[in-house]
């Protein structure tokens, strides 16, 4: 189905948002002025985006401790997450959460998660939470093939099967879980969806490079899923630009695996020359909404760096609503 | 008042406010029971009766019999909470936390507060905790030391069908996450309990079940039957004691506990968990921090040794502490010097 040059527009815009902000994050990250542990996004933004695009307020996502991209292609607020991650009272998290723990629950972003693994169940809560509804929403768990391997996976997709939660078990492979190799870490050797196939969903596969083939493998996912089918599976093969944290010496790369997944493998290039070559988007288009990217990143960064800082007293507020 | 056994107000609770709420769900093991078997569902309704029939009542959207997946049971609920329900979830003995404790502990426990306070997760966790089954180590247990040890869940045990009642419903309106520690040897308890629909008792109010002034006794849970049989015991000799039921021990009533020992001068903290970095300790200290001028004893416990629980009958007696071991250390306390 051919997207309007608005839809692609609006797409674009989210993943460049997703790429600068954590481009820029690299940089200030090393001149320590961000406190804590970050793990960038970069380079799966096509999957976030992609799969963001088709889901309403109302649609639910888990994230990981890998969470920026999924947050902002969800609706959070780029200052707002920008002033999080600097540890201001004015974040999205008044400083308490920090780069793993950003959350917008009323936009349905139930949380990026420190622990990993540990956001599969609480997606089949929230599909459960749907169900109930009955008005044909979903949850959406974000995993990778790290987490693929927690027994909180496993729970949750036999869980889910059993209650026919509209779940859809999301795995981005960037072939990595932290320092470790796929081929090393998951024990078949072979890819996760037919895992996930084993419990007894219905699975798809997709290239998560390339927005078009997310966007579209989604739209038939959300379709059964909604029906009331039961949950799903989905795996999207991606890469992943940066380390697992931010300061990781990527010793375990391969020699010019980096420049190569850069060159070859970069969503946002394979979108510009998809979407010009086929004469719906110009360059021009493009370097215009990357020079308004640049400028709404910077601002974030300028409006980050002035907002207020919390104080000895914030520690002891939102634990509890009452106590 | 109606007559009503521990377990039956908890399942009239659930009932009386599934029925309130559309909200509230439960899910949890065998809480149908039965599910895929030729029995059918419903042929056990759930090992503690504690969810018989609502099922029938209620139907599989709002009661939701899950595998043996601790993890994703806890997960769920929490994952319920955040989408706006209220779950009601069991894990069917309380042991079975190890298990879950990351959806507990870094999960629910951390929304509200990670979040920046702009969420709630309004889950109850029941679970059946405690000895004197001969269930040995791994299903025997009292927890409540370790999730009281949490901050951002609350911790409730209560000792009597209407505290079961009253704080159970508090737990369900509540709308942080609430640990409901129910005893199993308590499941079998009859007592009085209120028949107002809207009877609630509010977290960290501590009961005072008997009164004295040579003696504070502080417990919870089964053991508070043994804590006022003693106390019944040495008021025939003119020794009078106050018997203390926490009911809460996330928020902890603080100041009942400091007025009363204001004027016993004497504590003693008698627990089902093990000793070390405990509840007993912590009220022990609390006291010692907090009450030191009027003390005339130092702060004494009665808790099991530093062991896990032991199956054969004799070893698991003498593992609990009982009405011998706490009218000892009553004595103990009065003979000091």
């Amino acid at each position: 189905m051919q997207l309007s040059r608005e839809a692609l527009t609006r797409a674009y815009r989210q993943m460049k948002v997703i790429r600068e902000f954590e481009e820029r994050l690299h940089i200030e990250i090393q001149t320590g002025e961000i406190a804590g542990f970050t793990h960038l996004y970069c380079g799966q933004e096509a999957v976030a985006v992609g799969v963001c695009e088709h889901l309403s307020v109302d649609d639910k996502i888990v994230s990981t401790h890998r969470g920026h991209g999924h947050c902002l292609a969800k609706g959070c607020d780029v200052n707002g997450m920008m002033a999080e991650i600097w540890g201001s009272r004015e974040g999205l998290c008044k400083g308490k959460g920090g780069s793993m723990h950003i959350a917008d629950v009323d936009l349905g972003m139930l949380g990026a998660n420190g622990i990993v693994g540990a956001g599969s169940p609480i997606g089949v809560g929230a599909a459960l939470a749907a169900k109930l509804d009955g008005k044909g929403n979903v949850a959406i768990t974000f995993s990778g093939d790290g987490a693929c391997n927690q027994g909180t996976t496993f729970e949750a997709m036999n869980m889910a099967v059993v209650t026919k939660a509209p779940c859809i078990f999301l795995f981005e492979n960037n072939h990595y879980s932290e320092h470790t190799g796929f081929e090393y870490a998951v024990g078949t050797q072979q890819d996760i969806a037919s895992r996930a196939e084993a419990f007894g969903m219905k699975v798809w596969r997709g290239d998560g490079t390339d927005f078009f083939s997310v966007y579209e493998t989604m739209r038939e996912v959300l379709e059964y899923v909604r029906s009331g089918a039961g949950p799903a599976a989905v795996e999207f093969d991606t890469e992943r630009f940066f380390g697992h944290f931010e300061g990781d010496p990527q010793r375990y790369r391969g020699p010019g695996e980096l420049d190569r997944i850069r060159e070859t493998r970069d969503c946002l290039k394979i979108f510009r020359a998809s979407v010009t070559a086929a004469g719906l988007l110009s360059h021009a288009d493009i370097d215009a909404l990357d020079a308004d990217v640049m400028a709404e990143i910077e601002n974030a960064v300028t409006l980050a760096r002035a907002a207020d800082r919390p104080t000895a007293d914030d520690v002891l507020t939102d634990v509890y609503i009452s106590y | 008042m109606a007559q009503m056994m521990y377990r039956d107000a908890v399942l009239s609770t659930i009932a009386e406010e599934m029925a309130r709420d559309p909200n509230v769900v439960v899910l949890g093991e065998d809480v149908v029971g039965g599910m895929g078997t030729p029995g059918g569902p419903e042929a056990i309704g759930g090992i503690w009766s504690t969810s018989t029939g609502l099922f029938g009542q209620f139907g599989a959207d709002r009661v939701i019999d899950t595998p043996i997946s601790e993890s994703a049971i806890v997960g769920a609920a929490a994952g319920l909470a955040l989408a706006g329900k209220r779950p009601v979830a069991e894990l069917m003995f309380a042991d079975f936390i190890g298990v879950s404790l990351d959806q507990i502990w870094n999960q629910m426990g951390k929304f509200r507060y990670m979040f920046g306070g702009k969420t709630k997760c309004p889950a109850v966790i029941r679970m059946a905790y405690g000895a004197g089954y001969n269930a040995a180590a791994q299903h025997s247990q009292s927890v409540h030391q370790i999730l009281t040890g949490m901050p951002g869940l609350k911790v409730v045990i209560p000792s009597t069908p209407a505290d079961v009642k009253g704080l159970l419903r508090t737990a369900i309106r509540d709308d942080d996450p609430v640990m409901f520690l129910e005893h199993k040897a308590l499941y079998g308890m009859s007592g009085e309990v209120p028949d107002d629909p809207d009877f609630m008792i509010p977290f960290g109010h501590a009961r005072l079940s008997r009164a004295g002034e040579d003696v504070t006794i502080v417990s919870s849970g089964l053991l508070l039957g043994f804590c006022e049989a003693v106390a019944d015991k040495l008021a025939a000799e003119g020794i009078g004691c106050d018997v203390i039921d926490l009911r809460t021990t996330s928020p902890l009533d603080e100041e009942t506990i400091l007025d009363s020992v204001e004027v016993t001068g004497r504590l003693l903290v008698v627990d089902e968990a093990p000793p070390r970095c405990g509840l007993a300790v912590d009220l022990c200290a609390l006291v010692a921090a907090k009450a030191f001028a009027s003390l005339k004893a130092p702060p004494q416990a009665v808790t099991p040794p530093h062991t896990p629980i032991p199956f054969a009958r004799e070893l698991e007696s003498a593992y609990l502490p009982s009405t011998d071991k706490i009218e000892a250390a009553v004595r103990a306390l009065l003979a000091w010097r």
